[in-house]
């Protein structure tokens, strides 16, 4: 007999060693998340994936799934905090959706849309984050930047070049590039690496590629991003294990 | 920025970086976990991380140039960029600030014709502020070039930038200067101890470490952090938990602002903090422990390393521990750089491990999967301390003293408004009352319990009594009588919070930063009853989302203080609904600045 536990009244079987939103995922249950990507280690930090488990709120993305678990996670209580995270990450960095040429593929966006979060609801913090043209092929527009990691992780993890990493702390954490003109150009980045696929957003960019297919005919035009991140489900978690 | 030919930095007179370099590394072994403690000490050498020095430590620790900055970047203490010869940081704990340290800060700047934050254009200084430096009782107080001074006054912050203005290197400044006291009001347990180092663990060589682990869990002592986790169940976890090697580690980054006995227990009870991680050692089987001392208590490093040595002189450490073949054990002391959440275990060990202190996913917890995901017995330097007394009492007698649930004695941190201020200890179960009256409280509104991150409390609590069932405390006790205003207490604590504050999880990177903006509005005089709400809604994120307890307890001071004393907050408001943040005669500023004017006709008229 397999080990189950219920989610928004649902029955969720898991393996030993998943996390509530892999099982989750896995059974065709849609959890909203940010930071998580199925083929990486969960990182939990960005708490969209807030759930209540026996009453407490706990990331479903890094919480071990356990027999007999009580998970609420489509409840209005949750999905209003869900809102104001995406409203802070609105507030937080400079996103003009309307001139971005991530719209329609960018899952921040999509969140947005799909929790109907219609306005950043906070004072913007306007940051000044300059961007880095200088690669040919690749353009940084970190106003965008979220800090979920995983151009980090990717990069060190899959690609094993460490292109990107994080510094600063606090509202001040950034993203930085390996070279010590801290400059794209002089990485190794290559457009087939795997950091090149993972941002959710738009700050990691193709030059020369941006409005090749239409806005109206893009990925979360198609159909919302919960029916999306089931379509993609589940994956085999190949970097799961402990590093 | 300076060109690096400035003379400065080669004959500055600290040291010559580019010889020492190579030493730095060979006495870190050149292992990538001792990256943090390498990047401090060629930034206690050179003022700086300079950019060459971060190339060398990079190629020769085989590691991404990036982690270098991505690592110093994270802690406060270290730069990137040259600071000055002179770094001038002056604590900003509220209780500093009741003491005048902005004031002074503001005479410093002027003296030395400074912006705060900015280097001097001939790069000789820079002053900022930093996070409470522990040194409440005896404020106000500031580090320079990492160094503590304590008690300024007008006239000794006048002589400290005439030393600055002749270049008087630090090591040559009055040693007056620097002498911490350690304002012992009140003994007890552990401060009367008369215990001679080695003798609790001499008893211990009698019996096995299940009966050390027995002990402590029958003495019922939890820890003195501030969590309260019952310490024998740690041990026996630990212990019980599979892996290549075990480790011990002393958490001595006393950061919350307003504490300071764990400064005091090292200055003068070193030997009974050796101690007990030694019996801790010999209850969980480790070889290696690490005490994890924060930036700024940086002075007591000579000190504690004497007493290593002395330990391992008399066979108390090191191989075969009192001639017993087997019991080996041995201490390392890692500094810390300025990062109150390096506080949090797993925080403390990522920073052990040289890198970024920020606090890990849970479980695994640290007993399993700590120290390089080895299980790891960590510990407050006060609850060691507790420890080595409870195994000399006995588990009854130990029991014996304090309350039902709260066994044995508490070290608490007095400051603020008081006659002495102080280190006190009582057995758990004394009330707010007595500890006021000890320490000549007159006229007291309210006091902070255990720090931003613990409760605030008016005068009908002063009743409740210290404790793990009514008041638990990490050990600070911060004073208000009632000439202070308490809303300017929890926005000096957001401020903490917002500036402490890791960036890994959404709700506290961008929350805590909102709420130091609307705490900022309301100080302004253009808050509103839409800011009191709004605070309310972030309280409630930050509380059910945040990665870890920094987030979670990041609103506790707003919370509290809006509860017992909104009026202070009431008398602050517009009474309009709703009030933008942006202030038109705000915006103006600059442009007054830089004409030089600053009458009337360059103000916009306040419109109601």
């Amino acid at each position: 007999m397999t080990n189950t536990f219920q989610l928004d009244g649902a029955t969720v079987p898991f393996e030993p060693g998943q996390t509530v939103m892999q099982a989750a995922l896995a059974a065709d249950q849609y959890i909203p998340h940010l930071c998580y990507h199925p083929e990486f280690k969960p990182h939990g930090s960005c708490k969209l994936c807030t759930v209540k488990v026996n009453g407490r709120t706990m990331a479903s993305c890094t919480m071990p799934a356990e027999a007999g678990l009580e998970v609420e996670s489509d409840i209005d209580e949750i999905n209003a905090l869900r809102r104001t995270l995406v409203k802070m990450l609105f507030a937080e960095g400079n996103h003009f959706c309307p001139s971005c040429e991530k719209s329609g593929n960018c899952m921040l966006q999509a969140l947005g849309y799909d929790l109907e979060v219609h306005a950043a609801g906070f004072r913007h913090q306007y940051p000044d984050r300059p961007l880095d043209a200088s690669h040919p092929d690749i353009l940084l527009d970190f106003n965008r930047c979220i800090l979920c990691e995983l151009c980090v992780r990717a990069s060190g993890e899959v690609d094993g070049k460490n292109v990107f990493a994080l510094a600063g702390r606090g509202n001040s954490k950034h993203l930085i590039v390996n070279a010590e003109s801290g400059q794209l150009k002089d990485t190794n980045i290559a457009l087939t690496d795997k950091a090149m696929q993972v941002c959710p957003v738009g700050v990691i960019l193709k030059k020369r590629v941006g409005f090749s297919q239409p806005i109206g005919d893009r990925r979360y035009d198609e159909s919302p991003i919960s029916a999306q991140a089931l379509q993609d489900a589940p994956r085999p978690p190949s970097g799961a294990e402990h590093d | 920025m300076l060109p690096d030919t400035n003379p400065i930095y080669g004959e500055s007179p600290r040291c010559d970086l580019h010889a020492d370099l190579h030493e730095i590394v060979a006495k870190y072994s050149g292992e990538k976990t001792n990256l943090l403690q390498m990047l401090i000490e060629i930034n206690a050498c050179a003022g700086y991380i300079p950019k060459d020095a971060a190339i060398y430590i990079a190629a020769t620790l085989d590691i991404p140039l990036a982690r270098i900055e991505s690592v110093a970047s994270f802690y406060s203490l270290l730069h990137l960029q040259p600071v000055g010869e002179y770094r001038v940081l002056f604590s900003d704990n509220i209780t500093d600030r009741m003491l005048g340290n902005l004031d002074l800060m503001e005479q410093m700047c002027r003296q030395l014709w400074l912006q705060p934050g900015k280097v001097s254009e001939d790069g000789l200084l820079s002053i900022n502020t930093t996070s409470c430096t522990g040194m409440c009782d005896q404020g106000p107080a500031l580090l320079v070039n990492g160094y503590a001074i304590t008690k300024l006054s007008s006239q000794r912050v006048q002589e400290i930038g005439q030393l600055i203005r002749n270049r008087t290197p630090v090591a040559e400044w009055p040693a007056d200067y620097f002498n911490v006291e350690d304002n012992i009001r009140r003994g007890g347990l552990i401060l009367d101890n008369t215990l001679a180092y080695g003798e609790v663990l001499q008893a211990a060589k009698a019996i096995t470490p299940e009966t050390i682990i027995s002990t402590i869990k029958d003495s019922n002592l939890r820890g003195r952090g501030g969590a309260g986790f019952p310490t024998g169940i740690k041990w026996e976890a630990c212990r019980n938990a599979e892996g290549d090697a075990h480790y011990v580690v002393c958490n001595a980054d006393e950061g919350e602002p307003g504490t300071f006995k764990d400064r005091v227990l090292l200055t003068t009870q070193a030997d009974l903090v050796f101690e007990g991680m030694t019996l801790c050692a010999r209850a969980v089987g480790a070889k290696k422990g690490f005490l994890y001392l924060r930036g700024e208590y940086r002075y007591l490093l000579g000190h504690l390393q004497g007493v290593l040595q002395r330990r391992r002189n008399s066979e108390l450490l090191g191989e075969s521990i009192m001639g017993e073949q087997g019991f080996d054990f041995d201490i390392e002391i890692h500094l810390g750089a300025g990062a109150y959440i390096c506080g949090e275990e797993s925080a403390l060990i990522e920073s052990l491990e040289g890198k970024r202190g920020v606090p890990r996913n849970r479980p695994p917890f640290p007993v399993t999967h700590g120290y390089l995901q080895q299980p790891t017995a960590l510990d407050n330097v006060e609850t060691f301390c507790q420890a080595v007394m409870a195994l000399h009492m006995g588990a009854e007698a130990y029991r014996a003293i304090g309350t039902e649930k709260s066994s044995g004695s508490k070290l608490i941190s007095v400051s603020g408004d008081c006659a002495y201020p102080g280190i006190y200890e009582y057995p758990f179960g004394v009330t707010v009352r007595q500890v006021l009256e000890d320490c000549g409280a007159v006229n007291i509104q309210a006091v902070q319990i255990s720090g931003p991150s613990g409760i605030c409390i008016g005068e009908h609590e002063f009743n409740r009594k210290l404790g793990f069932e009514d008041l638990p405390t990490a050990g600070a006790f911060m004073v208000f009588d009632d000439s202070r205003d308490l809303f300017e207490v929890a926005r000096n604590f957001v401020h903490f919070f917002a500036h402490e504050s890791c960036g890994f999880c959404t709700p506290c990177r961008v929350g805590t930063s909102m709420l130091k903006q609307t705490m900022d509005k309301i100080a302004a005089g253009h808050g509103t009853k839409h800011d009191l709400a709004e605070i309310e809604n972030l309280d409630h994120v930050l509380q059910t989302t945040s990665h870890c307890g920094l987030g979670r307890t990041a609103c506790n001071p707003v919370l509290h203080t809006l509860k017992h004393f909104r009026p202070a907050y009431e008398s602050r408001l517009k009474s309009l609904d709703f009030e933008p943040a942006f202030d038109l005669d705000g915006a103006l500023a600059r442009a007054r600045q830089m004409t030089g004017r600053d009458d009337a006709g360059a103000h916009l008229k306040e419109s109601e």
